[in-house]
């Protein structure tokens, strides 16, 4: 009797440190990416992110593949299937880089061929993400049902958002509440790059000034900083080993940079306007874009190198 | 044999442990906070993240002109009404959910592309508990087709 009261002992005082030690990892972890945060060295006066406080909790949120196929519909572009990358690439991805980029790639183009009511292009890329996610070992993103939806809902564009919206949503939080942030900042930022490439190939060298969609494109400076800072942040893991991937990214994303230094994106301060009727609250302030031809060119130069090296 | 078997019956009690509280924020953010969003359109980001009452987050976000937005914020029924504030550049308050009986969501749309900031407050809970409450935090971003 005696023997077993002292074990139950031991296996008490174990279950104690086991949770002290997993309490002690989390504590860790969020002292190591609020250390990365600070790392940063980019801030300038005018920033939005002058102010931001070590102690709380940090999210950084880049247009989803959902939310760049949109903006770039709504800025006027037409549809252009020869730009998506092609689904027979897919084989060729195998390093979870590669994987992650083309995972947030592909979901671009099957939101961007969705919004232009391109169906059957529309299961082919749902079936290359699905391939880019099983890869990564991401379960239950995208699975037979949830094709089998999208199959069965061709006509109904608003359900096939809800689908992509719900596959992008599985993959993320699964990446992130398994301790995998970085991959899940991979996959959005091959995205973003993918919506990035899209827009700048559909504008025609003799109508870069006063085109709505080079204004759209000039805007991305803003979530550029947010990129970096994604970047800069999961740049280790929380036993500060060095994510190899992600160094590499920084490196390639660098050559973005030196052109968005070019174009100046300036906000005045912004006038609500409620509007007690409807409940929708307009936010009126000025933008100032200063973007020239020439920066124009050299920036879809530039991001047509970086897509290529991500889909090669 | 006895005392091997318990030692992992600990042992995989406190990793189911570990895994649930990983897995609640997700089931929260998608069955719970999502529905907020209805009738736009969930982007797919996910940010959502256990806070204990007192404790604040932050999010950056760039809006795009002529889109209407929808932001949602929500936390467990532990945390109580969780504050939230959506800020500009210059650092003016544009929307402060206290002001507006709580609201869990704000629709807007921009005249011109900003970055903004919303900044979270898990409010101190007034129960007798001797330990802080925690539970899920989502912030959740909706759009419209245009």
């Amino acid at each position: 009797m005696q023997r077993r009261h002292y074990s139950m002992k031991i296996i008490t005082i174990l279950s104690v440190i086991c949770i002290l030690f997993l309490t002690d990892c989390a504590t860790d972890k969020s002292k190591q990416k609020q250390k990365d945060v600070a790392i940063e060295d980019f801030l300038s006066e005018d920033d939005i992110f002058d102010d931001i406080s070590k102690a709380k909790k940090i999210f950084y949120s880049l247009p989803s593949p959902l939310e760049t196929a949109m903006l770039i519909k709504s800025a006027g572009a037409e549809y252009d299937e020869q730009l998506l990358n092609p689904v027979t690439n897919a084989g060729n991805y195998t390093s979870n880089r590669s994987m992650a980029l083309n995972l947030g790639i592909y979901t671009t183009d099957l939101s961007f061929a969705s919004l232009f009511d391109q169906t059957q292009t529309s299961i082919k890329y749902m079936e290359a993400a699905r391939k880019m996610a099983e890869g990564l070992d991401i379960t239950d993103a995208i699975d037979d049902e949830t094709i089998k939806r999208l199959e069965d809902n061709l006509d109904n564009r608003d359900v096939i958002m809800d689908i992509i919206s719900e596959t992008f949503l599985n993959s993320s939080s699964y990446l992130k509440e398994n301790d995998r942030p970085a991959v899940a900042t991979v996959v959005l930022i091959g995205g973003w790059i993918e919506g990035l490439y899209i827009a700048t190939q559909l504008v025609e060298d003799n109508n870069i000034q006063g085109n709505k969609l080079v204004d759209r494109i000039a805007e991305q400076k803003l979530s550029f900083k947010i990129v970096l800072r994604m970047l800069a942040e999961n740049q280790k893991d929380q036993t500060g080993t060095e994510n190899k991937d992600i160094t590499e990214l920084i490196a390639d994303i660098n050559a973005l940079k030196n052109v968005f230094d070019k174009i100046k994106v300036e906000t005045s301060e912004i006038k609500v306007e409620p509007d007690a009727t409807t409940n929708v609250a307009t936010l009126r302030s000025q933008t100032k874009i200063t973007i020239t031809p020439e920066v124009f060119k050299e920036l879809r130069s530039s991001v047509d190198n970086l897509r290529t090296n991500f889909v090669q | 044999m006895k005392r091997i078997l318990q030692g992992l019956f600990v042992i995989i009690l406190l990793a189911s442990v570990s895994f649930t509280v990983h897995a609640q924020c997700k089931g929260f953010a998608k069955k719970i906070c999502k529905l907020e969003l209805i009738p736009f359109i969930h982007d797919g980001n996910y940010h959502a993240a256990i806070l204990t009452e007192g404790e604040e987050a932050e999010l950056y976000k760039t809006f795009y002109s002529g889109q209407d937005y929808r932001i949602a914020v929500c936390g467990s029924e532990a945390l109580g009404n969780i504050e939230f504030q959506v800020i500009d550049a210059y650092k003016n308050i544009l929307y402060d959910n206290r002001e507006h009986n709580n609201s869990r969501i704000w629709d807007f749309r921009l005249e011109s592309s900003q970055q903004l900031k919303i900044a979270i407050k898990v409010p101190v809970g007034k129960g007798d508990s001797e330990y802080p409450a925690s539970g899920c935090v989502s912030i959740m971003f909706g759009f419209k087709e245009k």
